[in-house]
């Protein structure tokens, strides 16, 4: 079993209509979604993120750091929340995706989350031995 | 680079079809087993359509709705097969009748064919091992040598194993049905046995050198939310799933770096998985919301709880434990957990106490040819430094032993034991 996180990003146009629809209906859509997942025994976590006007920026272009507020204004696509699933490949990753119930506008990007094997060559760097520590302190494991 | 809609490559498309069929092939494989009352049938069909699948979604790309178009092939391979029959049979002309008026609507899964599904491949025909196989095959959507590869077998034999149990479930007239009142308990409990024998399958393999078999576990644990999902009133589903969530957190911490089982005494508790226990306990609050009482796997799952909650062997509720077993040995009377409680008491009480009990059942002739019995008296005698005793309970355990891990830590255990001057 590999995870996943399926990463949603939607234009700004998109989200802006998704704003006229019922957010009741919004609400049911994902849960069902949610729920199958969970049902399925998939499903490791997720969350959705808040108005990107809430967001800030921090830029490190330069020496002095830039803090700027409100939505990243260059991007086209904005990240507005994410999944992550427990499967058994990539392909399984894609057909949990196109099950999302999301309209035109939205992508979900589907990357794999490294995990230990991705270090192999790091196995002696104290810091990735202490990592298994931390993700079961943590219960991220 | 597009996959969907266009050609996608050749392994990733057999991946594709194997995805899609770990996530909809229960469901296929139910909604065509109604529409035909034959599961084995349906089984043969449903694989003739993903046979299909792999012939047409080259060129045409994967279908948006891909369990809908193999459920679609799968009954109009039914009507065809049907009609040829026609002519010989009544029985099937009324059938393919039947099966093409229904054909408008494709896609209507209903959860309670998933569920017909479940209580048919664990039918009381079949051999507990078909069951096995059968469960992972069409409700879990595994792939024959998949089943193989995690059962140690060869791919052959698996495949045989499948089409016999599908053979023995034609050839015995098995309707395609949930049991009704007067059979669903028993009927359930075996469902719920064979889910939990996949997961001690892999939990402690019983032969070899596999201490750990994690993925077999994960199916397990698939498979036990599924069951919960699919009937939600009952509390033991729940029960087994909480107990099979809070034995897998101990997953990491149960082997050391060179492969060696580690005890639950000796574990480093902060290695223990404090999700999968979290889930465990939503479970098990959830089994016992529904007011009905504690069942066999409840009360183990509870027990498993005390030991999870616990901060160490010293600070556990020891008592609790020993209530515990004792209600679980009236629900299900069984010498391991009579074995079980005796630890227990060993903990709350002292050795001397526990081996009664564990003399009792010695004399008892119980568990015969099992490592625990010798194991568990060579602890007790060895906490009562009658050491030479202890030693020839410990070896005699390894020598039942059939895991060479478990055999290692009690001949070490016996090794450790001092020996007397001289």
């Amino acid at each position: 079993m590999s995870k996943y996180m399926l990463i949603m990003r939607s234009t700004a146009e998109a989200l802006e209509a998704s704003k006229d629809m019922d957010f009741e209906e919004i609400i049911n859509a994902m849960g069902a979604y949610n729920e199958s997942m969970i049902n399925a025994g998939v499903m490791a976590g997720g969350d959705g993120l808040a108005d990107p006007s809430e967001g800030v920026v921090v830029d490190f272009s330069t020496e002095d750091r830039i803090v700027t507020d409100g939505p990243y204004g260059e991007v086209h696509e904005l990240f507005n929340g994410f999944w992550i699933l427990s499967v058994s490949s990539q392909e399984e990753a894609v057909e949990w995706a196109k099950r999302a119930p999301l309209g035109p506008g939205s992508k979900l990007e589907i990357r794999r989350i490294t995990d230990e094997s991705d270090f192999e060559e790091f196995a002696d760097n104290e810091f990735i031995q202490k990592e298994a520590g931390w993700r079961e302190q943590l219960g991220t494991d | 680079m597009r996959s969907s809609g266009s050609s996608p490559a050749p392994g990733s498309l057999a991946r594709t079809v194997d995805a899609v069929w770990r996530i909809e092939g229960a469901k296929v494989v139910a909604t065509v087993a109604r529409m035909t009352g034959d599961l084995a049938l349906a089984e043969d069909l449903a694989q003739e359509a993903v046979a299909e699948a792999l012939e047409q979604w080259p060129e045409a790309g994967v279908p948006r709705n891909a369990a809908a178009w193999l459920t679609a092939v799968a009954k109009r391979r039914a009507i065809d097969s049907f009609r040829r029959r026609e002519r010989l049979d009544a029985r099937h002309a009324a059938l393919a009748h039947h099966l093409e008026e229904s054909a408008e609507q494709v896609w209507e899964p209903i959860a309670d064919d998933v569920l017909r599904l479940v209580f048919t491949a664990c039918h009381p025909v079949l051999s507990r091992e078909a069951q096995v196989a059968l469960t992972l095959r069409v409700v879990g959507g595994l792939a024959s040598d998949e089943i193989a590869r995690l059962f140690l077998v060869p791919t052959t034999t698996m495949q045989q194993r499948i089409v016999r149990a599908k053979r023995t479930l034609t050839e015995a007239r098995v309707p395609f049905e949930v049991p009704d009142h007067t059979e669903w308990s028993a009927r359930l409990g075996a469902v719920l046995t064979v889910v939990y024998l996949i997961f001690t399958e892999g939990y402690a393999a019983t032969s070899g050198e596999r201490w750990v078999r994690r993925e077999l576990a994960d199916e397990a644990l698939r498979l036990g939310r599924l069951v919960g999902a699919l009937v939600p009133g009952e509390p033991e589903p729940w029960g087994l799933l909480a107990l099979m969530e809070i034995q897998s957190s101990r997953f990491a911490a149960r082997i050391e770096a060179a492969g060696a089982p580690v005890l639950l005494a000796d574990q480093d508790r902060r290695r223990w998985d404090l999700s999968a226990i979290g889930r465990g306990r939503a479970a098990l609050a959830r089994a016992d919301a529904l007011g009905r009482g504690r069942g066999p796997y409840a009360l183990q799952a509870a027990i498993a709880e005390c030991h999870a909650t616990a901060p160490s062997v010293d600070a556990t509720d020891w008592e609790r434990i020993v209530v515990l077993y004792e209600a679980l040995g009236r629900v299900a009377p069984n010498p391991v957990v009579d074995l079980n409680r005796a630890v227990a008491v060993s903990m709350a009480r002292d050795a001397a106490t526990a081996l009664v009990i564990v003399d009792e059942l010695v004399s008892a002739g119980a568990l015969p040819g099992s490592h625990l019995l010798p194991s568990v008296r060579g602890e007790l005698l060895a906490r009562m430094e009658r050491h030479a005793e202890a030693r020839t309970e410990l070896l005699a355990a390894a020598s039942l032993a059939r895991n060479e891990r478990e055999r290692a830590v009690l001949e070490a255990k016996a090794a450790a034991l001092p020996r007397p001057a001289g």
